[in-house]
């Protein structure tokens, strides 16, 4: 037997814009066994709703994450409003369901970018994030913010998107797509990027479901599930949605769902905004919480849980929210027992980690 | 950008401290089509020893603190650190939270400060050539150290009035493009005011 030896990875690593620290358990060139320790980046985000009124709440949550910060938001919001028995008007509901699909569209590309970087295709990752800004400037747009909102607030949304603006992103969005497919094809045609990624990282179906994997990871591997299915978030009902699956289980099914992902994204917004009624997006909200609710939400990377519980004053008892990454880190170590070691970066990248999401 | 300072190509390294990933994609983003940076010889290196400029995202804590000051003693002189976005400064948002000791200059010295939540890309543009400007003082400082050792009263003083013109030069540049770090709070309190 070779001896072993433990390589340190991260927390600061050239392929890591966030840090994580994994030790890599060697034999030769093999990766026998990897040792995650987080806790970098904790805050003790769901301490600080004790001191911060529910309203203020949003703010502090949408900031969990910058890259689905939007998710967050409305994560939060409409998890207070359920605590509150309110419901908000539908042009909110369809206005919340754009701007999540626009921000699936700029997670994914900048996943795509970094992607690239990791297996060293570095004008491939340029090219993504060339993309990207024409997404954030849409954002910047109608938002007036490129990574961080605050569009969402309890009760529906902080500001209207006028019809114009939003048939003009639709433009843009369609504008894009070729773009989009010229550099998604070098994904999937390029040799030199399927040698990286074709059968690397397996996870069968049924790792995936014992392990509990959650979004495109869960979804490469063949599983249909998707908590936009549930509808209980959103406007995906009206929308006729359907979730991208992929057999085969490896790094490059992942990055063909999230390719699709967002094409299916494009067209998502693209019907909404056919579909978008005229009204209110605001209404008054009551106080206080009382009350207590649940709702989980498909972000980019996966399932998020966001809980909220009241006290009848206008603090909230309990915020409580769970996220993709903390739920496919135990798939992540599942597939890096036995990788080589030069395949380390592209496996732990290929879950999409957010590791500011994982540690609030 | 004043060409003057770049007398050569700066190399970046990026740390994410606590940072909720705003400031470190806008980081990126400054380096990719779009901003661009690398145009004027700017790369970001994924090594600490070939690094000029320590950009620093994030608030501090006791997790971290030790790979911060690590990252910044593997840097060789002269170096500067730029503290990107408002966590990096003082906490920012999460100030309050029980595990966020405060902005990075509690553990190392901050040479400029970029405001902003998340803080844009121009801005963090702007800190880096305004760093490149402290760098240059530095390395004029060392410079001088090494070339005047003939007489000991002048070495003194000449060592002084260089490190004179680096804090002046950083009293010049340590302020953020718009506001000093106390107006910043002062500001931030009365929006929280109202
Ligand atoms: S300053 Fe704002 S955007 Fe930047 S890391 Fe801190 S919370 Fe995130």
């Amino acid at each position: 037997m070779a001896k072993r030896t433990i390589v340190p990875f991260g927390p600061q690593h050239p392929v890591l814009p966030e840090p994580i620290h994994l030790d890599l358990v060697l034999e030769d060139e093999t990766v026998v066994e990897a040792i995650p320790s987080i806790g970098y980046i904790h805050r003790g985000l769901e301490k600080l709703c004790e001191i911060k009124d529910f309203e203020q709440m949003v703010y502090v949550v949408e900031r969990i994450c910058g890259i689905c910060s939007f998710g967050h938001g409305w994560g939060a919001c409409a998890s207070m409003e359920g605590a509150l028995g309110i419901k908000i008007p539908e042009r909110a509901e369809y206005l919340r369901t754009i701007l999540h699909e626009l921000g699936r569209v700029h997670s994914h590309l900048l996943w795509l970018g970094l992607m690239a970087d990791a297996f060293g295709f570095e004008s491939l990752f340029y090219h993504c994030w060339r993309i990207r800004e024409t997404v954030l400037d849409l954002f910047e747009k109608n938002t007036g913010g490129r990574v961080v909102f605050s569009i969402c607030k309890p009760g529906g949304m902080r500001k209207d998107i006028s019809n114009e603006n939003l048939q003009e992103m639709v433009k843009v969005l369609n504008g894009l797509k070729a773009d989009i497919k010229e550099v998604t094809d070098t994904f999937i045609q390029d040799a030199s990027v399927k040698n990286r990624m074709t059968g690397v990282g397996v996870l069968t179906k049924e790792e995936a479901m014992e392990l509990c994997a959650v979004g495109p990871t869960v979804r490469g591997s063949g599983v249909r599930q998707d908590i936009r299915l549930t509808g209980d978030h959103g406007v995906y009902k009206e929308l006729g949605f359907e979730p991208c699956v992929e057999e085969a289980g490896d790094c490059m099914a992942r990055t063909v769902v999230r390719i699709r992902e967002v094409f299916q994204s494009i067209e998502l917004i693209e019907k909404a905004v056919e579909m978008i009624p005229d009204g209110p997006v605001d209404m008054k909200v009551p106080k206080k919480v009382e009350g207590e609710f649940a709702i989980r939400l498909e972000q980019p990377r996966g399932e998020a849980f966001y809980y909220a519980k009241g006290q009848g004053t206008k603090f909230l008892k309990r915020m409580r929210v769970r996220t993709p990454t903390n739920i496919n880190i135990p798939a992540l170590v599942k597939m890096l027992g036995g990788a080589d070691l030069a395949d380390v970066p592209v496996l732990v990248l290929t879950i999409d980690p957010c590791i500011s999401c994982t540690e609030r | 950008m004043s060409a003057a300072y770049v007398t050569k190509s700066p190399w970046v390294v990026h740390y994410d401290g606590s940072s909720c990933n705003g400031c470190d994609i806008e980081v990126l983003a400054c380096l990719t089509p779009g901003y661009d940076v690398e145009r004027f010889g700017i790369i970001n290196c994924g090594n600490p020893k070939h690094a000029d400029v320590f950009l620093v995202t994030g608030s501090v804590n006791e997790q971290n603190k030790g790979i911060v000051k690590q990252i910044y003693e593997q840097m060789p002189e002269p170096k500067v650190v730029v503290a990107v976005g408002i966590c990096a400064c003082s906490g920012g948002i999460f100030k309050d939270c029980y595990n966020v000791m405060g902005g990075v200059d509690q553990v190392i010295p901050v040479d400029a400060y970029v405001p902003g939540c998340a803080a844009r890309p121009e801005a963090i543009i702007d800190a880096v050539v305004k760093g490149l400007g402290v760098l240059q003082a530095k390395r004029d400082a060392m410079v001088n150290k090494v070339e005047a050792p003939a007489e000991e009263a002048e070495d003194a003083k000449a060592i002084e009035a260089a490190e004179d013109a680096v804090t002046e030069e950083k009293k010049a540049v340590a302020v953020p493009p718009i506001f000093t770090m106390a107006e910043i709070k002062v500001n931030t309190m009365d929006f929280l005011k109202k």
